[in-house]
C-alpha cells in the first residue's frame, strides 16, 4: 500500500467516522444558538431538557411498548413544548431583564432540578448497559456504506438528515418570516417590541416552544449513540457543543452545524492518526491515552481563549428599561444595635447547644455528618469569595478542591510529608493553577468565565486524575487514594471528636480570612467592579489584579478544604466528591442559600450535609417525636430530592443575588430595626 | 365622538415612588395636544401611561370610549394608538432596515412593506444609505431619525411623540415639524412632548402644562405662551 494513498484513505475514512459525532455536536449546538437567539438565555438546561425527552422516549417506547411514531411524537412534540412554555410562563419570562450571568445561573439551578424531578415524577431511573433504541425501525442493525470505507445505520443517518434539514429550515424562518426577527427583537427589548404592535409574551412563548421541541428532538435522536441513559452525559454533551455554537458567535445558525461537523471531524481525524504516529514515536503514547477522551474539553477550552471574538460582544441593552423601577435595595446592613447584640447571642447560643449535642450525643454517623458540614462549609466560602464577592461564576471550584486531595494524598501517602503541611501546600497548589487560569479566562468575563472554567474542570477530569502523578495511576485503582489524618505532638486527629475540633478551628479561620479580604481594598475593588467595570476603569480601578488574588484566594481556600475532606474521609474520592458534575451543585446550593456572606456558606454547608438525613428522611422530626433510639427513616424520601429543592431556589438568583434565606432575613432583620427604631 | 384618548385620574410611578398624582387628559380625534413642563414634571410618565408602557396604579385610561383592562403597549397600536419614546429607541443588534421592518410589516402588511420602506428613506435619505447598518452603531441623530421614521410613515390615529427633537439638527427639526403637520392634515392626532415649546405651540392646538405630576393648565395653544409665562414667574419666585 502506497503512503499516500494510506493517508487519503485514512483521512476520508477519519471524515466519515467523524461525521455521526459531529451531527450530535452540530444538532446540540443548532438547539443552544436557537435558544439563545430566540429567548437571550445561556441555557445549559439544554441538556436536562433533551435528557427528559429521551427518557419519556426510552420509557414509552421500550417499556411500555408504544409504536416508535407515537412515543416519539409525546416525548418530542408534546412533553417538550410544553416544558419549553412552562419555563417560559413561570421564569423567563420575569427574567427577560436580568444579566446574562444571572440567567446562567438559573438554567444551571434548572439542569442540577429537571432531571431529578422528572425522574421523580415518572419514576424514572438512570439506564445503563443498554442499547437505547432510535426512532428508525432496526436503525442500529440495518447498514448503508456507500463508500465502501466506513458503515452508517439508520438512525445515524436519520440524525445527520434532521441536523441538515433543521439547519435549512430553521435559517429560512430566521430570514424569511417576520417571526424570526420578532423573536430576535424581543431578546433585545419586549418593551420596544411591543410598542412595535408585536405581543412580545406570545413570541417569547413560541420562542421557547420551539427551541424546546428541538432540544428534545436532539435528546431523542442522540440517545442510541449513548450505551445509558444519565442526564450527566448530556449536560456534558451540551457543554461540549457550546464550542460548536461558540463558533458562530452564538447567532449563526449554519455555522453552527458547520462548527459541530467540524468538531466531529477533527476529533476523529485525530483519533485515526495519532496511533500511528504513535507507533513510530511512542513517547507519543501516554498523550494518545490520556488525550484523546479528553479533546472535546481541549477544543472548547481553545476556542473559548483564543477566539479573539468570544467576549468582546457587548450585552444589548432595552433602550426602554428606564421603564422599570429601580431594583429593591438590598435589605439594610445598617442595624440597631440591640439587634445586632440579640442576632450574636443568639448565634453562639445556638452553635453551644447543636455543639454540645453533637459533642455529647452525636453517635459515629452524625460526628460524621456534622464534620462534612463544616468543611463543606469551608468549600463554599471559596464560592463566597469568586460569586459573592467578584460576581463571577466559577464552574471549576470542584477540581481546586480535588486538587487539595490529591496533593495531600501524594506528599503524605507517598512521600511521607506532614499531614498539615501537605494541606497548607495543596491550597498553594491550587491557589498556583487558580492564578495561572485565571489569566486567559479572566479577559473573558461573565458566562463565557463560567463555561471556560467548566471545560477546565471536565479537562482535569478526564486526563490531569488519570496521570499517576495527580491521581495517583494505576497503584491508586489497587489501594485507593489513601489519605491519612494528621499527628499533631500528643493530638492524633485520627479520633473523630478532634478531628471535628481542627474542622471546626479551619472554618474559624477561614471565615476570618474572608471577612477581612471582603473589607480590605480587594474586597472594596471587586464591589466597585460589580457595579460597573467602565465606570471603576474610569476611576482609575484595575479589575485585573484584584480578579485574580480573589480567583488565586478562591482556589485556595477549596484547596485546603478539599484537603480536610480527603483527611476527613482518609480518602481523595475524587469522582464522588469532586468530579465536575458534582460540583456544579456547588454552586447552586450556595446561590440558593447566600452567596454575598460567611453565614451564607456555613447554611449551605449544612444544608449540603445534614438537609437529606435531617429533613427528608424526617430524623429530626421523628427525634422530637419519637425520642433518639427510634430514628431512622420517618419519610423514605429519595435524597434527590434535595437536587430538586435547591436547583429550583437558585433560580431566584436572578432577582435576589444575596440569596434566598439571606434575603428573607434581611427583610425580616430590617423590619424588627424599623420597630426598634420607632421604639427610640 | 369618544375622544381617542382619555385619562381619567391617573395616578402612575416606579416602585414605591409616584410621578402622577391623578391626571386627567383628553386628545380627540384629529386633534394635537402639547404636553408642557419642566424636568421630572411627569411628562414622559404620561406619555408610557398613554401608550401602555406602565401600568396606572389607580385610574383608567380609554381608547376610543373603551377602557384598556391590562396595560399591554401591542393592544394600543393595534387601536392606532403609536408612541415614539424618548432617547434612542431602536433596537440596537438589528440592521436599520429590520427595525423598519418590524413596524412596517405589521401596519401595511407584506406587499405594502416596500412601499413603506421607501418612504421612510424619502422622509431621511441618511437612512437609506444605511440601511444594512447595524442600529446600535448609527449616530445619535440617526437613531432618532430611525425611531421617527418608524412612526411618521404609518401615520396612525394618534402618535404620542416625546422629545422628538432631541439630539437633532435644527434643519431636520423643521422637517421633523413640516412631516408632523402634513400627517395632521392626514387625520393624525397628536400628543406632543417637546423642550422647544415655540415649535410645539404651533403646531398644536391645545396645550396642557404638567408640574410635579399635576396638570395645572390647560387651555388653546395660542394663550399657551402667555399662561406659562406667568406660571414660570410666579413658582419660580416661589421657589
Ligand atoms: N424608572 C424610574 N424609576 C424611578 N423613578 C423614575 C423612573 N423614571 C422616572 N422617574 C421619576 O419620575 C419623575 C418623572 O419623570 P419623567 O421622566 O416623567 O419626567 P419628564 O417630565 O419626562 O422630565 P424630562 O423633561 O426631563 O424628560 C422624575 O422625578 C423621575 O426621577
Ligand atoms: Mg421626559
Amino acid at each position: 500500500m502506497s503512503g499516500a494513498a494510506g493517508f487519503f484513505e485514512d483521512l476520508f475514512r477519519g471524515l466519515l467516522q467523524g461525521t455521526p459525532p459531529g451531527a450530535v455536536y452540530a444538532l446540540i449546538a443548532l438547539g443552544f444558538v436557537l435558544t439563545y437567539k430566540t429567548s437571550g438565555v445561556f441555557n445549559l438546561a439544554f441538556g436536562a431538557q433533551a435528557y427528559i425527552s429521551a427518557a419519556m422516549y426510552f420509557k414509552t417506547h421500550t417499556l411500555w411498548g408504544w409504536p416508535k411514531w407515537a412515543a416519539l411524537v409525546v416525548s418530542a412534540f408534546v412533553l417538550a413544548p410544553l416544558i419549553g412554555l412552562v419555563l417560559e410562563r413561570l421564569i423567563f419570562r420575569h427574567l427577560r431583564t436580568a444579566s446574562a450571568v444571572s440567567k446562567l445561573v438559573v438554567a444551571i439551578g434548572l439542569s442540577v432540578a429537571l432531571p431529578e424531578l422528572f425522574n421523580q415524577a415518572a419514576r424514572f431511573t438512570a439506564v445503563a448497559g443498554r442499547q437505547i433504541s432510535g426512532i428508525m425501525p432496526d436503525g442500529a442493525g440495518v447498514f448503508y456504506d456507500p463508500f465502501g470505507v466506513y458503515r452508517f445505520n439508520r438512525d445515524e443517518l436519520a440524525m445527520m438528515a434532521v441536523a441538515l434539514i433543521a439547519t435549512l429550515l430553521l435559517a429560512a424562518l430566521f430570514r424569511f418570516t417576520m417571526i424570526g426577527l420578532a423573536m430576535r427583537a424581543v431578546v433585545e427589548s419586549p418593551r420596544m417590541t411591543g410598542l412595535s404592535g408585536i405581543n412580545a409574551d406570545r413570541v417569547s412563548a413560541v420562542a421557547w416552544a420551539l427551541s424546546s421541541t428541538f432540544a428534545g428532538l436532539a435528546g431523542v435522536l442522540i440517545a442510541p449513540r449513548f450505551n445509558s441513559l444519565i442526564s450527566t452525559e448530556f449536560f456534558m454533551l451540551v457543554v461540549i457543543a457550546v464550542a460548536a455554537a461558540a463558533v458562530g458567535k452564538l447567532v449563526s445558525l449554519p455555522r453552527a452545524l458547520l462548527g459541530g461537523l467540524g468538531l466531529g471531524w477533527f476529533i476523529a481525524v485525530f483519533n485515526t492518526f495519532l496511533p500511528r504516529w504513535s507507533g513510530d514515536h511512542t513517547w507519543l503514547r501516554p498523550f494518545q491515552e490520556n488525550l484523546t477522551p479528553s479533546l472535546p474539553f481541549v477544543v472548547l477550552f481553545a476556542v473559548l481563549v483564543l477566539w479573539r471574538a468570544i467576549g468582546r460582544e457587548r450585552e444589548a441593552s432595552d433602550p426602554l428599561s428606564g421603564v422599570d423601577p429601580p431594583p429593591p435595595a438590598l435589605a439594610a446592613l445598617e442595624r440597631h444595635p440591640k439587634l445586632t447584640l440579640f442576632t450574636r447571642l443568639f448565634g453562639v447560643g445556638f452553635i453551644a447547644v447543636v455543639g454540645s449535642v453533637v459533642w455529647f450525643r452525636a453517635g459515629v454517623l452524625w460526628m460524621h455528618l456534622v464534620t462534612t458540614a463544616v468543611i463543606m462549609s469551608v468549600i463554599y466560602l471559596s464560592v463566597t469569595v469568586i460569586t459573592g464577592m467578584a460576581g463571577q461564576i466559577s464552574l471549576c471550584q470542584g477540581t481546586f478542591a480535588a486538587i487539595g486531595g490529591f496533593t495531600i494524598f501524594q506528599m503524605a501517602d507517598r512521600f511521607n510529608l506532614s499531614v498539615l503541611a501537605a494541606a497548607l501546600l495543596g491550597a498553594g497548589v491550587a491557589a498556583a493553577v487558580g492564578a495561572v487560569l485565571s489569566l486567559p479566562v479572566l479577559r473573558l468575563g461573565g458566562v463565557w468565565l463560567a463555561i471556560a472554567t467548566l471545560a477546565f474542570a471536565f479537562f482535569f477530569d478526564a486526563v490531569m486524575v488519570k496521570f499517576s502523578w495527580v491521581g495517583g495511576g494505576t497503584t491508586a485503582l489497587l489501594t485507593g487514594t489513601r489519605v491519612p489524618r494528621p499527628l499533631v505532638g500528643p493530638v492524633d486527629f485520627a479520633s473523630d471528636r478532634a478531628f471535628l475540633v481542627l474542622a471546626v478551628v479551619v472554618l474559624v479561620i477561614v471565615s476570618i480570612v474572608v471577612i477581612q479580604l471582603r473589607e480590605g481594598t480587594v474586597g472594596r475593588t471587586l464591589t466597585a467592579l460589580r457595579g460597573s467595570e467602565v465606570a471603576a476603569a474610569s476611576i482609575g480601578i484595575s479589575a485585573a489584579r484584584a480578579r485574580i488574588v480573589a480567583f488565586a484566594m478562591s482556589a485556595a481556600i477549596a484547596g485546603l478544604g478539599g484537603a480536610l475532606l480527603s483527611m476527613h474521609q482518609q480518602n481523595v474520592n475524587y469522582s464522588t466528591n469532586f468530579g465536575p458534575v458534582n460540583a456544579l451543585f456547588w454552586l447552586v446550593i450556595v446561590v440558593a442559600l447566600g452567596a454575598r456572606t460567611v453565614e451564607g456558606a456555613i447554611q449551605a454547608g449544612a444544608a449540603f450535609a445534614l438537609f437529606e438525613p435531617l429533613i427528608l428522611k424526617g430524623d429530626l422530626l421523628a427525634w422530637i417525636l419519637r425520642g433518639e433510639d427510634h430514628l431512622p427513616g420517618l419519610f423514605p424520601m429519595s435524597g434527590s430530592w434535595r437536587l430538586v429543592l435547591f436547583g429550583l431556589m437558585a433560580i431566584q438568583f436572578a432577582r435576589h443575588p444575596e440569596g434566598l434565606v439571606e434575603h428573607g432575613k434581611r427583610r425580616a432583620s430590617a423590619r424588627i430595626n424599623q420597630w426598634l427604631e420607632a421604639e427610640r | 365622538m369618544a375622544p381617542i384618548l382619555e385619562l381619567r385620574d391617573v395616578e402612575a410611578g416606579y416602585g414605591p415612588f409616584r410621578a402622577l398624582f391623578g391626571v386627567s387628559l383628553t386628545v380627540e380625534p384629529g386633534e394635537a395636544v402639547a404636553l408642557i413642563g419642566a424636568n421630572g414634571a411627569g411628562k414622559t410618565t404620561l406619555a408610557r401611561v398613554a401608550s401602555g408602557l406602565l401600568a396606572p396604579s389607580s385610574g383608567t385610561v380609554l381608547v376610543d370610549g373603551t377602557g384598556m383592562a391590562e396595560a399591554a403597549a401591542w393592544r394600543f397600536v393595534r387601536t392606532g394608538v403609536v408612541h415614539a419614546p424618548e432617547g434612542r429607541s431602536v433596537f440596537a443588534t438589528l440592521s436599520v432596515e429590520d427595525n423598519l421592518a418590524l413596524s412596517f410589516q405589521r401596519a401595511f402588511g407584506r406587499a405594502g412593506l416596500a412601499g413603506a420602506l421607501r418612504r421612510a428613506y424619502e422622509l431621511f435619505p441618511r437612512l437609506g444609505q444605511r440601511r444594512t447598518q447595524i442600529a446600535g452603531t448609527l449616530s445619535g441623530g440617526e437613531q432618532r431619525m430611525l425611531s421617527l421614521a418608524r412612526v411618521l410613515v404609518e401615520s396612525p390615529r394618534l402618535l404620542i411623540a416625546d422629545e422628538l427633537s432631541l439630539g437633532l439638527a435644527p434643519l431636520v427639526v423643521d422637517q421633523v415639524f413640516a412631516t408632523l403637520g402634513r400627517i395632521r392634515e392626514a387625520g393624525t392626532a397628536l400628543l406632543i412632548v417637546e423642550q422647544q415649546v415655540g415649535h410645539a405651540l404651533e403646531l398644536c392646538d391645545r396645550a396642557a402644562v404638567l408640574e410635579h405630576g399635576l396638570i395645572t393648565w390647560q387651555g388653546p395653544a395660542e394663550s399657551a405662551g402667555a399662561a406659562l409665562e406667568s406660571r414660570l414667574f410666579t413658582t419660580g419666585a416661589a421657589h
